[in-house]
């Protein structure tokens, strides 16, 4: 492996073996001096004192996407232990959601990549790299659309629960540029899940979502995310999640193929009904939720 | 941990005192200096403009103002209270004193400052009564008085920042825990203070001269401000010199401390860096230029 692994070993604990080959293109662009870059092609590096000029050097490398921030396994272990706390004891904390999922997901996130890069659609969104956002939305557009249709019921859905798609978190602990990218467009996917499997952004609405997260992706985000969430409903809305809604999550999430895998921008025509159909989504109980 | 105070007697010698400032501030600043370009300077490991020094730091405080109390709890485990009460003790002020906290922020140490006084009050009040001396008019009408109307002695906190923010959270924290008198909250910048020559008795600067961007400036403001044989008090991490301890220190600043600043306050960067100014700092001992 690179020999710059030495250098780094010391802070960031060895986790740089899972940056991909595409490191040395970096090295060649890094903002780093000269003599940085020839430091790589020097013998391990036994000095375990790290300098500033040599650890901000790294920093540039190894951030392979914006908004990455370097994290070695004892960073992120505590960032997990610390991020599942604070999401159960302050539930406003999407922040804390999203880091969590980021550092307990690696291996959940490669398998959906894979599930991608083997399906046409699920390719080309890896290729193309669409983004869900206000700004490229054509939200008047959308509204625009006949009722029924997964666009406009996408903007009804926004409306009426008075959400937006740039509320998302930007990613910053996945250290893989591609699996970065896949977790972020599950983020943006998730509305759109709200939207076909009919469900409001309530806390009831949000733990059926992650039960069927949770058979699709697999994720331990969504897997403590269905398995803590219902700790705080009350009896009445329990029993409805336990004896309708989590059976049908369940059931849907184990028959649809993989959402990831259906580029959402190319079929906001298609109605809801038929969309369903296509991914495998079985018909929502007749609950108000 | 490895917070040192350096209670420097500015001003001792009238004739010596600006030749012995200027080494001092030198010899400061050179550590700093060593690797960096002329207009260049430090922010944590980067190098960044001066003036980008500035304003990166002001963003970092003003994002971290509100937690800025709970992360000091959580990441020094409390300890950091200690530091400040031992500076406070160092300090030993008399009723009367006129003090300068500059980068006060949330008023840690105006607050200690203001309670030690009213103790020092207090404890004087008691010697007297018992040893059977009788008390001064003032004194006793001060006794009666329910409200405090002045601190006594007339001492008098300034707690000086460059940043809205930590000033905001720090006056809420005094309408909160009841601090009114004697204190005062002003903007301003260490580099530039906006206050006369030779008008405080002791100048305080807790945790905040290794963000200013150039220590040499605001060594003289405080010169400037302080009353001839006034006390510069600094409170402010270093390094350790332990080679265990020190493994052990980095390990908890790179790898917890930033953690610590993301699930806390929503916040890497800013404790990323604060972890890396320190580094920044130069050491307790200093090389003075002869």
């Amino acid at each position: 492996m690179l020999p710059i692994c030495w250098l780094g070993r010391a802070r960031m604990g060895g986790w740089l073996r899972r940056a991909p080959g595409s490191l040395r293109g970096l090295r060649a662009l890094a903002l780093g001096s000269p003599a940085s870059i020839g430091r790589g092609d020097q013998l391990p590096h036994t000095d375990l004192t790290v300098t500033a000029e040599e650890h901000v050097d790294e920093e540039r490398y190894y951030q392979l996407y914006p908004g990455h921030i370097p994290t070695s396994p004892l960073q992120k272990a505590l960032l997990s232990a610390g991020s599942a706390f604070m999401a159960l004891y302050n539930p406003y904390r999407h922040d804390m959601v999203a880091v969590l999922g980021e550092t307990t997901g690696s291996s959940a996130l490669r398998s959906l990549r894979d599930k991608m890069r083997h399906d046409p659609e699920g390719y080309q969104i890896l290729q193309e790299r669409p983004r869900i956002r206000l700004s490229t939305l054509d939200v008047t557009g959308l509204q625009g659309l006949p009722d029924g249709t997964f666009g406009r019921e996408y903007v009804r859905f926004l409306d009426s629960n008075r959400v937006s798609p740039d509320t998302r978190m930007p990613v910053k602990f996945v250290d893989d540029e591609e699996l970065a990218y896949v977790i972020q467009r599950y983020r943006e996917v998730h509305d759109l899940m709200h939207t076909l499997l009919g469900m409001p952004t309530n806390m009831l609405g949000e733990v059926v979502v992650k039960w069927f997260e949770a058979v699709q992706t697999g994720l331990p985000m969504c897997i403590l995310g269905a398995v803590f969430g219902p700790v705080r409903l009350n009896a009445r809305k329990l029993q409805i999640l336990t004896t309708e809604l989590i059976p049908w999550a369940v059931q849907s999430g184990r028959n649809a193929s993989c959402v990831l895998n259906f580029y959402y921008e190319n079929r906001w025509e298609q109605t809801v009904e038929s969309l369903r159909e296509e991914i495998g989504i079985l018909h929502p109980p007749a609950i108000c939720v | 941990m490895a917070a040192s105070i350096g209670a420097v007697a500015c001003r001792a010698l009238h004739s010596r005192r600006h030749g012995k400032l200027l080494s001092i501030g030198r010899g400061l600043f050179s550590g700093a200096r060593c690797l960096v370009a002329e207009g260049e300077t430090h922010f944590g490991f980067q190098n960044v403009s001066e003036t980008e020094k500035g304003e990166k730091v002001y963003h970092v405080f003003e994002s971290v103002a509100k937690k800025y109390d709970i992360m000091n709890d959580s990441m020094s485990l409390g300890i950091h209270r200690l530091w400040k009460d031992i500076l406070v003790h160092q300090m030993n002020p008399y009723p009367g004193t006129q003090l300068l906290d500059v980068a006060g922020g949330t008023g840690d140490i105006a607050f200690r400052f203001i309670n030690y006084v009213r103790s020092q009050w207090e404890h004087q009040i008691k010697q007297k009564l018992k040893s059977h001396q009788n008390l001064s008019w003032q004194e006793i009408s001060k006794s009666y008085q329910e409200e405090e109307l002045k601190l006594p002695g007339g001492s008098q906190v300034v707690v000086c920042d460059i940043n809205k923010e930590m000033l905001k959270v720090g006056k809420q924290k005094a309408q909160h825990l009841g601090y009114s008198e004697g204190l005062s909250w002003v903007v301003g910048n260490a580099e530039e203070l906006p206050f006369n020559d030779n008008k405080f008795d002791v100048y305080t600067i807790a945790f905040g001269i290794r963000n200013v961007t150039h220590i040499d400036q605001a060594l003289q403001e405080a010169y400037r401000v302080l009353k001839p044989g006034g006390r510069f008090l600094c409170l402010e991490f270093s390094q350790v010199n332990n080679p265990l301890i020190s493994r052990l220190y980095d390990l908890y600043s790179f790898q917890v401390i930033p953690v610590l600043g993301e699930i806390i306050a929503g916040d890497w960067k800013s404790y990323q860096y604060l972890v890396e100014s320190i580094r920044r700092f130069p050491a307790q001992v200093i090389r003075c230029s002869a």
